[in-house]
């Protein structure tokens, strides 16, 4: 069997030729007569569809295979070559990678495509095609790449494209400062990543330093040098996938283009942190306390976002606390080493995701712009859509059966309960009822009831096909990609645990039927709890509600925004501008002064020869040329 | 008999180098550097016609050709110096001065 291709460097290059296409287009006219808006549309469309293809062609080639070599492989070059370590600017497609490209590439088409109708008539609609296909390109490397160097390349673009696409609307201070946010608070967790590859080089790196070779020395680290390295990734993987403590930046990330907070913060970028533990669960398989460590941190997370879900007012937010939350899950699954059932809510959570960002965004658009969820109201006949796509990613969302949402989270729960977390379960379980109690109050109280802005509610209408169609697609998927994994217990095959089975590093554990109805019978209970007290308190309409006491407390995030601000923010603007101020000027300015100084008086004390006159000149000349005649005469004989 | 030749060229310089340090007209000191060159010319030419070689000689054309040269260059010069000041006097051009 051929493992070596040549077609898989392709599928990151698409989108990066198409920004670099879309990037210069926009910089070469924006000034001038701006180009029609369906070529950058079209141009920007072909990159990833093109990708998708091409991750199709790979799926297959890969399901061809014998379940036990399934990988393609491609070297482009080799990056760089220090002493005996050669790192290869290298590609690899094994189940798990190619599993991530397919709905990658799939999604990111759709909200290409949604993305020429949400961002219509903007001034820099080029502009923001280049990043969207920029961030494209970054996110393939990243999930194709076969060593952790070259996903660190895709890590970082996904980062600075991020970054820039917060702060799109950059006349906005806010929306700059949360782009500067999410980018500082990024460059924590990748430190971490960085300091992790380092002790994975200094462990075994000398054996090469891609996964394969990683993959089987894993057993010549040392216990402390393992655990070290699981925790410094996962610091990488908090700052990028939004775990505590990291996750502050999320929420205001929504400050950028919804079609953003769509394809970025919620289906793809944000999963990069689960795909890397996953990626590396031969690390993390190694070590059991690191994998705990992993899951506890995720299901507080998910517990914490699930808290201040349930109090926010603007619509991306609740969205975006729900990403948080569902990002707490799946590390909650690949913490008990169910690194499938971890990639597979990733893969779900894609679909159901996007759906309810995109169904925001139209409702956003819809709107003018209005994001806080107290200004809407009764949309559900306006907006008919619209609003039948997102009750399927909401439902999917709050883990409703058969939605897709439900196979995922059941998948991770069940595997907690079995592998003998019962505490994650347990917490698990409660906020899966918390996640059907906020995601059904902001469905409610935005398409039911009375209209609470009859101005805005009798402008609204309908958004045209070129973003109701994405919807569409999305909400088929949203509602059948559960059944992709279906468990034993339905009379299904688990076709994407078994598909991932050689890539990642997992025993199942083996339980009776009992506690898989316990699972089950859990989770259904917690989403039939959380959707009747959603539907009581603002199923027939409620006002916006004063917050007091914990609630209050909870709106306002629990003050974590200003204790970081107080606690790290301050003192260390505090300590740059002492180092500012004393030791800049008397300790690293000092010497370069002095030395410019003393260079000034050496200066002034041979001006004095200078005089100007050629005469005097002439005489320097001619004593110079007799002191060295002399000299000469004297050495020669 | 080659030392009356050496004294004369060594004569010779000095009064170049004089000249050269001494006056303050442009074209003397232009004049006193032609005849410390010609000055080494004639140190060749004597040397040549002891070592009986060639060598001097075909030095001494070479310097004279420099010198040509040298003199049409230095009087473009001086009419470009003397356009700016309306003055040959070397002192007037001091904007070296540190």
């Amino acid at each position: 069997m051929e493992h070596s291709v040549t077609y898989l460097g392709l599928i990151p290059l698409f989108p990066l030729m198409g920004a670099v296409l879309i990037g210069l287009l926009h910089v070469f006219t924006c000034n001038r007569r701006k180009l029609p808006e369906m070529l950058y549309g079209l141009l920007a469309c072909v990159g990833p569809v093109l990708s998708f293809i091409m991750a199709l062609k790979i799926f297959f080639a890969l399901k061809g295979m014998p379940a036990d070599e399934r990988f393609l492989s491609q070297v482009a070059f080799t990056w760089f070559s220090v002493g005996d370590l050669h790192i290869n600017m290298g590609f690899l497609a094994d189940p798990l990678s190619s599993l991530m490209l397919l709905f990658v590439t799939l999604i990111g088409s759709l909200i290409h495509i949604y993305s020429i109708g949400y961002m219509k008539g903007d001034k820099n609609f080029g502009k923001f095609f280049s990043y969207l296909n920029l961030f494209l390109g970054s996110m393939l490397i990243l999930v194709l790449g076969d060593s952790p160097v070259v996903m660190f390349v895709g890590w970082e673009g996904v980062g600075l494209c991020s970054y820039l696409l917060i702060s799109f609307y950059s006349d906005g201070t806010d929306n700059v400062l949360a782009g500067n946010k999410a980018f500082i608070v990024n460059r924590v967790g990748d430190l971490g990543f960085v300091l992790g590859m380092s002790f994975l080089f200094w462990g075994i790196g000398s054996h090469g330093f891609d996964y394969m070779s990683l993959k089987a020395n894993v057993h010549h680290l040392a216990p402390g040098v393992a655990l070290a390295t699981c925790l410094l990734l996962f610091v990488g993987a908090t700052g990028k996938s939004a775990q505590i403590p990291l996750y502050v930046w999320l929420p205001d990330a929504m400050a950028g283009p919804t079609p953003v907070s769509a394809l970025i913060h919620a289906a793809t970028m944000v999963t990069a942190g689960v795909y890397m533990v996953a990626r590396f669960s031969f690390l993390y398989a190694h070590v059991e306390l690191a994998g705990t460590i992993v899951a506890w941190v995720g299901i507080l997370t998910a517990l914490l976002a699930a808290i201040f879900g349930m109090f926010q007012e603007d619509i991306k937010k609740v969205l975006a606390y729900s990403t948080v939350s569902q990002l707490g899950y799946m590390f909650a699954g690949v913490g008990v080493a169910a690194y499938s059932a971890g990639i597979f809510h990733v893969f779900t959570h894609a679909f159901f995701k996007a759906l309810l960002f995109l169904g925001a965004g139209s409702v956003i658009c819809a709107l003018h712009h209005e994001q806080n969820i107290w200004k809407m109201g009764g949309l559900k006949k306006k907006m008919p859509k619209t609003y039948i796509t997102m009750l399927i990613g909401a439902l999917a969302l709050s883990g409703c059966p058969p939605f897709s949402g439900f196979f995922s989270k059941d998948e991770i729960l069940y595997s907690a309960l079995a592998s003998g977390h019962f505490g994650i379960w347990a917490v698990g379980v409660l906020v899966a009822g918390m996640t059907a109690y906020y995601t059904f109050r902001m469905m409610f109280v935005v398409f039911h009831g009375e209209p609470r802005d009859q101005h805005a509610y009798d402008h609204a209408q309908e958004s045209p096909a070129v973003m109701t169609v994405p919807l569409i697609i999305l909400a088929v998927g949203a509602l059948f990609a559960g059944f992709l994994n279906l468990p034993a217990i339905f009379g299904g095959d688990q076709m994407v645990s078994h598909w991932l089975a050689p890539s990642v590093t997992e025993h199942h554990p083996h339980t009776g039927l009992f506690v898989e109805i316990i699972a089950i019978g859990a989770s259904v209970v917690a989403f039939l709890i959380g959707i009747k007290a959603a539907y009581s308190r603002f199923g027939k309409g409620a006002e916006e509600p004063n917050f007091s006491g914990f609630a209050d407390f909870a709106y306002h995030k629990f003050y974590v925004d200003e204790l970081y601000d107080a606690v790290i923010v301050q003192p260390y603007k505090r300590v740059g501008a002492a180092i500012w101020k004393t030791i800049e000027p008397n300790v690293t300015d000092a010497p370069v002064k002095s030395v410019s100084t003393l260079y000034m008086l050496l200066g002034s004390a041979f001006k004095i020869l200078q005089v100007g006159y050629v005469r005097v000149y002439a005489i320097y000349m001619i004593i110079g040329l007799s002191v060295m005649s002399l000299f000469l005469s004297q050495t020669l004989n | 008999m080659i030392h009356s030749y050496l004294y004369l060229s060594i004569i010779l310089f000095c009064l170049g180098v004089v000249g050269v340090i001494s006056r303050r007209n442009v074209f003397t000191v232009f004049m006193s550097i032609e005849l410390m060159l010609n000055s080494a010319n004639l140190a060749f030419i004597a040397f040549s016609r002891v070592h009986e070689s060639m060598d001097g000689h075909v030095l001494a054309m070479m310097v004279m050709a420099v010198a040509a040269a040298e003199a049409a260059l230095a009087l473009a010069v001086v009419i470009l110096l003397h356009k700016h000041k309306s003055k040959l006097d070397t002192n007037v051009f001091s904007l070296l001065k540190g």
